[in-house]
């Protein structure tokens, strides 16, 4: 579904990915580890087709698309989802209106029918189920106001409504007590599919208790400097990741 | 000739031998005297320093003539906000039109008045009141009181709440091509008094006519008067206007003023606080294109202790138009614990569009809480990315975010069937029909 090969990129000069190869299959939950500042923000964002991050070099493929070419708004219709690390604010914009504004159009591009906002409500009722939330955060601003926890759930629920092929989650653990940890990690299991695959960015282990890789790598210094099962990401919870920094000389 | 003795010549036309009280054809000369001594402003004068009235001045606005309208309730019914129940007065070209006009059942002793029927009715309410909160010393507000034909007077007596909002609609026509209109609005809210009157200036058919407005505003002691202001000229249209309010102790005046009409507009806001504890908001938003001019002054006057002024304006410029916002704000030395807040946010989308933001705060007591921010800026490319990473495109996106700007100071209008129609109104200009 997603091969990245060889990567590079940059930002403000600098460069932060520095060669990722990486091959995602349908069916799959990759994780990514990695010690702040390694790059995974990077390359969730360059793979969402954030204009601010240069590509110089490699290539990334998806569904035998050549996947940089596109801009963001083609990869969102063609199943790509990033449930960012820092959700953005948009005052004025309704959440309601938003979903509905970003539904049809992912719908559009598949040849599928527009819905109204009636029918749409319908839709929202059954997905809003899916992360606890109620109708009220449908008349509110995207974001705006929300608390680190609400804003985390309404990535998923922005998820769940899209249906994306390929779904990047961006720390989407970070910042959440255990009991919105839960809801946003069966969220994600609720909405696995075996024609649809998972990218999961953590910094921690704890997440990976409720949503079970397939894959984990590491990535330090804009380099995977490991990869392996579920397993390796309980050593990495145990020892840290200095001694696998250390083991793969990676240096900047 | 200069611009100013034409307008003496159209005076002397005009209200020469007119059959009024006494004490209004004085008003009306020293006016038109005071008129001719200032003439029209220039850039050299401070408080028009970014907006030339060459435009007015160069041309010859006659009063426009007073004839009954063709037009029906249904030619105006797109500028009522669906409102069937709020009081309407309607005035069409200057002239209003009993017709078209609905405020019966008003509140118990509350007058609502024509400025005609006022003379007849409450003639020494007008003596004594008009022309104080805004005397004729700006050129435009001693044009507006020496031209002044037809306009609103409302009392509101002690402790009674108008529950009905009263909308006052100046429309103009084809007919009020070339011509000059120079409505007048008194609205006195007496102690624990409270009102909401909205003001609304639109067009039908265009033509390049100037519309000269002037209100006098006073809130009593524990009074709240929420006043609206839309004005929705034509695009051919100038447009000046001048709010003055007073308050007393413990009153709030809210006025928001609504600006997407005129080539030339300029609006002024200003309250005084003459009571402790008193509260003012000024808030507004102008959303202009192409070779559009619009320009806000507003002037708080802390005089008494203790009061607040919050005020939030926001300017969409496309185009090559011109947003001009003058905050200024003074401090009395007797208005210790004064609280004051301003901020003016420009969005601009036109790669010729210009602002000029400028706060001028005067502070002559020490205990004092005054701030001010102005932002300009283009849309946040977060924003951006975040609603294109949904699979929003580029043009739906920013449109989205530019109708978002404005919609997020509308949030301040306080009664929901206008904030509802002027996000109506935004959302039509905003986003593209076929994408909804
Ligand atoms: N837009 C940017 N401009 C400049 N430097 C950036 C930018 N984004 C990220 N960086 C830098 O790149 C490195 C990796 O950042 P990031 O991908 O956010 O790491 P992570 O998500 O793993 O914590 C950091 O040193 C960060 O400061
Ligand atoms: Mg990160």
């Amino acid at each position: 579904m997603l091969k990245i090969e060889n990567l590079t990129a940059s930002a403000g000069g600098k460069q932060i990915l520095k060669g990722i190869s990486l091959a995602v299959n349908a069916g799959e939950v990759h994780a990514i580890m990695g010690p702040n500042g390694s790059g995974k923000s990077t390359l969730a964002q360059v793979i969402a087709g954030h204009p601010g991050y240069e590509v110089t070099g490699g290539t990334v493929t998806y569904e035998g698309q050549d996947l940089l070419e596109m801009d963001a708004e083609v990869r969102a219709q063609k199943g790509i989802f990033l449930a960012f690390q820092y959700p953005v604010e948009i005052p004025g914009v309704s959440n309601a209106y938003f979903l509905r504004a970003a539904y049809n159009e992912i719908r559009k591009a598949r040849g599928e029918e527009e819905v109204d906002p009636m029918e749409f409500l319908d839709v929202m009722t059954e997905k809003l189920k899916i992360v606890e939330m109620t109708e009220d955060m449908l008349q509110r601003s995207v974001n705006a106001g929300f608390s680190g926890g609400e804003k985390k759930r309404n990535e998923i629920l922005q998820m769940a409504v899209l249906s994306p092929k390929l779904a990047v989650l961006d720390e989407t653990d970070s910042g959440l007590d255990i009991d919105a940890l839960r809801i946003v990690a069966e969220g994600v299991n609720k909405l696995k599919r075996p024609d649809n695959a998972t990218v999961v960015v953590t910094h921690y282990q704890r997440l990976l208790n409720y949503i079970v890789p397939d894959y984990v790598h590491v990535l330090a210094q804009g380099r995977i400097v490991r990869s392996g099962g579920k397993e390796l990401a309980l050593e990495l919870e145990e020892r840290g990741y200095d001694w696998l920094l250390e083991a793969a000389g990676a240096t900047a | 000739m200069t611009a100013h003795s034409k307008y003496r010549e159209l005076f002397e036309a005009a209200v020469h031998g007119a059959a009024a009280k006494d004490w209004l054809p004085k008003l009306k000369i020293a006016a038109i005297e005071q008129f001719e001594a200032v003439g029209f402003p220039t850039t050299r004068d401070e408080d028009w320093h970014f907006t030339s009235v060459t435009p007015i001045a160069e041309r010859t606005f006659r009063p426009v003539k007073l004839s009954a309208t063709t037009l029906t309730s249904n030619d105006i019914a797109r500028f009522t906000y669906g409102q069937d129940d709020w009081h309407l007065l309607v005035f069409v070209n200057g002239r209003y039109e009993p017709a078209l006009s609905n405020f019966a059942e008003l509140d118990a002793e509350a007058q609502v008045m024509t400025f005609s029927e006022a003379l007849k009715e409450a003639p020494e309410l007008l003596a004594e009141r008009l022309g104080t909160l805004a005397p004729a010393k700006q050129a435009f507000t001693a044009l507006n009181t020496a031209f002044m034909a037809d306009g609103v007077v409302i009392r509101v007596p002690k402790d009674i709440a108008l529950e009905t909002p009263i909308h006052i609609l100046y429309v103009t026509d084809a007919h009020a091509n070339n011509a000059s209109l120079h409505p007048r609005t008194l609205v006195i809210a007496e102690h624990g008094a409270q009102a909401t009157l909205i003001e609304t200036f639109a067009s039908i058919g265009s033509g390049t006519y100037l519309t000269n407005h002037v209100a006098e505003v006073v809130v009593g002691d524990n009074a709240r008067v929420d006043h609206y202001k839309v004005q929705r000229e034509d695009g051919n249209a100038f447009h000046v206007g001048t709010t003055q309010a007073t308050q007393g102790r413990d009153s709030i005046y809210h006025a928001f003023s609504f600006a997407t009409g005129a080539q030339l507009s300029r609006t002024n806001v200003y309250s005084r606080l003459l009571g402790s504890n008193a509260e003012v908001r000024l808030n507004g938003l102008y959303a202009l294109e192409e070779a559009q001019h619009a320009d806000h002054q507003t002037f708080v006057e802390h005089i008494a202790p203790a009061c607040s002024s919050r005020e939030v304006y926001k300017g969409i410029l496309d185009g090559t138009s011109h947003g001009v916002f003058n905050g200024k704000v003074y401090v009395d030395p007797q208005a210790q614990q004064t609280d004051g807040k301003q901020t003016n946010h420009t969005l601009l989308i036109g790669d010729g569009a210009r602002v000029d933001t400028k706060p001028q705060l005067e502070i002559f007591a020490d205990d004092v809480k005054c701030t001010h921010g102005a932002t300009v800026g283009r849309l946040d490319d977060m924003a951006q990315f975040y609603m294109k990473s949904r699979g929003i495109g580029a043009e739906r996106t920013r449109a989205l975010l530019t109708y978002a700007f404005a919609a997020e100071v509308l949030e301040l209008i306080e009664l929901e069937p206008l904030k509802v129609a002027l996000e109506g109104l935004l959302f039509e200009r905003f986003i593209p029909p076929d994408s909804v």
